[in-house]
């Protein structure tokens, strides 16, 4: 097994196999008919010339994948779905990054994009439907050959058989065959009892690369000739460059040019040491703007002034407002999140070889329509003159996938201006100050107890910038002015509360926010489920307990709640100074129950323990589900106990992992992950185990120390107990 | 012209001498397994073994390596082969994998001077290798057994 990386000889490959025609590949077009196929160019005139199988005489079955590889394993789900319908024999499989084109879009989205915990929940239809054609064309070709019935014959671990002879002829010699034969009209999909690879663990087909050097990232991609160039970009948000001078810069050895760009100032190096020793010298006078005296003290002001205000309806159910008017202790509290970063390992990059009538980009992206256009736009070319490669991605957790375009662009920029093959690469300063954050919010909730202490009424007021409004994802994202995005989690509050009232602010600030793993639940759920903790506790019941009696019309929040809770033996004796933690949260289709048990050391939190169970309907590969829910812990936990990106003068004050720091091997605690069986279809995974781990962590603590925590991070908190 | 040994290969480059060991390794002789993370040694991205123990390449100007022995990700073993790559593989540890060649240098560095290190002796030994994917409970998995393969379990 292994992973044909995006590399500079492959578009020549591609060019050959499609010279090759039918002799060795197996040009699987996706029947025109699918709507999903449909897309604005039409798949017949646009490269590639096969879609998504490519069969070769050596028995190896190279499977093209639509999905950025960025660690949450499609390269092998994706797979999956593909080879078991197929019945290809899993040790031939390869798999590849599909070029940009129609037939690769999203099946929902209508553009090429990973995100959103998607991949297998919107693939799981069509891709089987495309292992099952390339089966049902394999055995049409093998029946053909031996003048027989192809419902006499079986297709098996990469063989057609002829059931009554028992006669078997190889899928790599009859893709030859198979390729001149016309789509079938209909497919018949396994019965989910047939499934060989779906459903069990399976190792993923790039460990290898990922093991040995050869896994090709952004980062990594060479060419004859290839310049670096590090750009000098503004301090403050929205800045500009007065004047510059280039003299001591360009007097660096191995600096090419120094150019200037509407990001900043790039220069332009023969390797990166002479880029960054360049980019030192620079001497760049700027004029600091509008955002000079921005700070995160006077946004956190703003925002709790804003919190007391009601904001636009984001959910009105009965008359929350009226009714908490007239109880007479009503229960309110206040919470904050900080802005974050993504700060994936791999800082961005970008590689651009502009010619006069075509562009390749070599990148990581999570983008790829999206980023090939604003690259053609920039560079005067159409769109199909741009040929994008996507390499492995090094993490990308939303930062990859920006409607902006920001880190291709301005790779554009530069090669335009510099005429040579050029990668840009951010620096890890560059990363953490350049924004693209997850916003910051403010929240205020109240609760109203009737006098049997019954939970009657809630309102939550949410504070905190949109990541859509402004961008080309508005009209999807923004209803009756309300981003969706900023309100998921918190809207759709699955507990039975017979009134309820959500609204929202959404200030303008010129922080560039965008969406970060979990998006809004990545906020809403430590509000939600901390709340109704504090809600719990404050009417005298267990936390668990409230939860369960409220989630009447919710069995698989119940489901998932109910597991972990007996996983985690909820309500059983802990040690001293050791509290327990739950809490529940479904996003991305998911549902998703967490338990920590931490305890407090030196002032400090350290979890010891995550119990963590998933609902996500059908399950592809479960260790790759395992693993997400770890990833997505440690991503949570990283957040929560230190994440935090703040302003001072207009300048973000952060710069690297010392003052921005993530999860260290010996913070990480032991977590156990348990799969709800389901015949559900399947539903994300990436995403889902980060909203509940910071509540989770948050009413441990409280159950360790008495202590309520209702802002992040937590390491900011003093947790000494008297 | 400096002159460095590289999986022991004999280079010349034409750099300066506090270029670090990284970008020369990347942009000068190819070797982009070992990645770039923070440059300040605090991620362990960039992790080599320089005369078998561990260095940030992030950090070691290219000058303080003339006639010593280099080893990258690329050179630990010449099939992808050490026990610390094939546990890699049978643990399925990486998900992006970015941080992966200097968190198996670091495990193949400690295994080397303990060959049979307990949690907290691979806590310590790892807790400068961060991994933004979250794999750490699966590393610890995998060095143990590493350990054990190499022993021959």
């Amino acid at each position: 097994m292994s992973i044909e990386p995006a590399n500079p000889g492959r578009r020549q490959f591609l060019k050959s196999s499609a010279a090759l025609g039918g002799s060795l590949v197996i040009a699987f077009y996706l029947p025109r008919t699918m709507k999903f196929a449909m897309a604005a160019e039409d798949p017949a005139k646009t490269y590639p010339p096969n879609a998504f199988i490519r069969i070769g005489e050596d028995e190896t079955v190279t499977i093209l994948i639509n999905k950025s590889e960025m660690g949450q394993g499609v390269y092998t789900s994706l797979a999956m779905l593909v080879a078991d319908e197929l019945e290809a024999y899993w040790s031939k499989v390869r798999v590849e990054a599909a070029p940009v084109a129609p037939v690769y879009n999203h099946t929902v989205w209508n553009i090429q994009a990973t995100g959103g915990s998607t991949s297998v929940a919107t693939s799981w239809e069509q891709l089987r439907k495309v292992g099952a054609a390339g089966r049902t064309l394999l055995i049409q070709a093998a029946a053909d050959t031996w003048k027989v019935k192809p419902d006499s014959c079986r297709a098996e671990n990469g063989y057609v058989i002829h059931t009554p002879t028992r006669r078997r002829l190889s899928y790599g010699a009859l893709s030859a065959k198979a390729a001149e034969l016309p789509m079938p009209a209909q497919v018949k999909l396994k019965d989910p009892k047939q499934f060989k690879l779906i459903g069990k663990p399976t190792r993923r087909l790039d460990t290898p690369a990922k093991t040995n050097g050869t896994a090709q990232f952004g980062m990594d991609v060479q060419l004859p000739g290839l310049l670096t160039a590090l750009i000098a970009r503004p301090p403050v948000f929205g800045a500009e460059v007065k004047s510059f001078d280039a003299a001591k810069s360009k007097a660096v050895a191995g600096v090419v040019d120094v150019v200037q760009v509407p990001s900043g100032i790039a220069v332009v190096a023969k390797d990166f040491w002479s880029a960054k020793k360049g980019r030192d010298a620079l001497e760049i006078v700027w004029d600091r703007g509008a955002n000079a005296d921005l700070s995160s003290a006077k946004l956190r002001e703003d925002f709790a002034r804003l919190a007391r205000m009601s904001g636009l309806p984001a959910k009105e159910r009965g008359d929350a407002t009226g009714i908490l008017a007239k109880i007479a202790k009503p229960f309110s509290a206040e919470y904050e999140v900080p802005y974050l970063a993504h700060a994936p390992m791999e800082p961005l990059n970008c590689t651009v070889d502009l010619r006069e009538d075509r562009c390749e980009i070599w990148t990581g992206t999570q983008f790829q329509t999206a980023d090939r256009n604003r690259a053609a736009t920039i560079a005067g070319l159409k769109p199909e003159q741009v040929e994008l490669h996507t390499t492995f991605l090094g993490g990308g957790f939303g930062r990859r996938g920006n409607p902006q375009s920001d880190f291709v662009s301005e790779a554009v920029h530069v090669a335009k201006a510099v005429k040579k093959p050029v990668k840009v690469v951010w620096t890890r300063e560059d990363d953490i100050k350049g924004g693209y954050y997850r916003p910051a919010f403010h929240d205020r909730l109240t609760a109203g107890l009737d006098a049997k202490g019954r939970l009657v009424a809630w309102t939550h007021t949410i504070v905190g910038q949109s990541i859509a409004i402004g961008t080309p994802f508005e009209g999807a994202m923004v209803r009756d002015g309300v981003d969706v995005s900023s309100v998921e989690g918190a809207a759709d509050l699955p507990y039975a509360i017979p009134n309820i009232r959500v609204d929202l602010h959404s200030p303008k600030l010129d922080i560039p926010v965008l969406w970060w793993r979990s998006v809004g639940h990545s906020h809403t759920a430590f509000v939600v489920e901390s709340f109704i903790d504090e809600v719990a506790h404050a009417v005298g019941k267990d936390p668990y307990r409230l939860r369960y009696e409220l989630l009447t019309k919710h069995p698989r929040h119940r489901g998932v709640l109910e597991l972990a809770a007996k996983k985690a033996g909820w309500g059983s004796a802990l040690a001293k100074g050791r509290g327990r933690g739950i809490a529940v949260h479904s996003s991305f289709g998911s549902y998703v129950a967490q338990v920590a048990e931490v305890s407090v050391e030196g002032g400090q939190p350290r979890v010891h323990r995550v119990v963590c169970v998933i609902d996500c309907g059908q399950v592809v590969n479960p260790d790759t589900i395992a693993a997400q829910m770890e990833s997505g812990i440690v991503w949570a936990l990283s957040a929560a106990l230190y994440g935090e990106i703040t302003l001072n003068k207009g300048e973000v004050e952060q710069s690297n992992f010392t003052d921005y720091p993530i999860l260290r091997i010996d913070e990480m605690p032991a977590v156990e992950v348990h799969i709800v069986p389901s015949r559900e279809p399947p539903s994300g995974v990436g995403e889902p185990g980060v909203p509940p781990l910071a509540p989770a962590v948050a009413n441990a603590l409280f159950a360790a120390t008495g202590k309520r925590v209702r802002s992040l991070p937590l390491s900011k908190h003093d947790l000494k107990t008297a | 012209m400096i002159a460095l040994n590289v999986n022991g290969k004999s280079y010349q480059v034409d750099v300066s001498g506090d270029t670090p060991l990284l970008w020369v390794l990347r942009d000068h002789l190819g070797l982009t397994g070992t990645k770039y993370g923070c440059g300040v040694a605090v991620c362990g991205a960039c992790t080599v073994h320089v005369d078998g123990e561990q260095a940030r390449a992030c950090i070691t100007p290219v000058s303080s390596v003339g006639g010593k022995q280099v080893t990258t990700i690329e050179g630990l073993s010449a099939q992808g082969d050490h026990p610390v790559q094939k546990a890699w593989i049978e643990v399925d540890v990486p998900q992006c994998g970015y941080c992966q060649s200097g968190q198996i240098m670091a495990a193949a560095a400690l295994l080397a001077k303990n060959p049979n290190p307990g949690d907290a002796d691979i806590d310590t030994a790892m807790s400068g290798m961060l991994c933004r994917c979250g794999t750490y409970q699966r590393i610890r998995k995998a060095i143990r057994r590493a350990a054990d393969m190499a022993k021959g379990a």
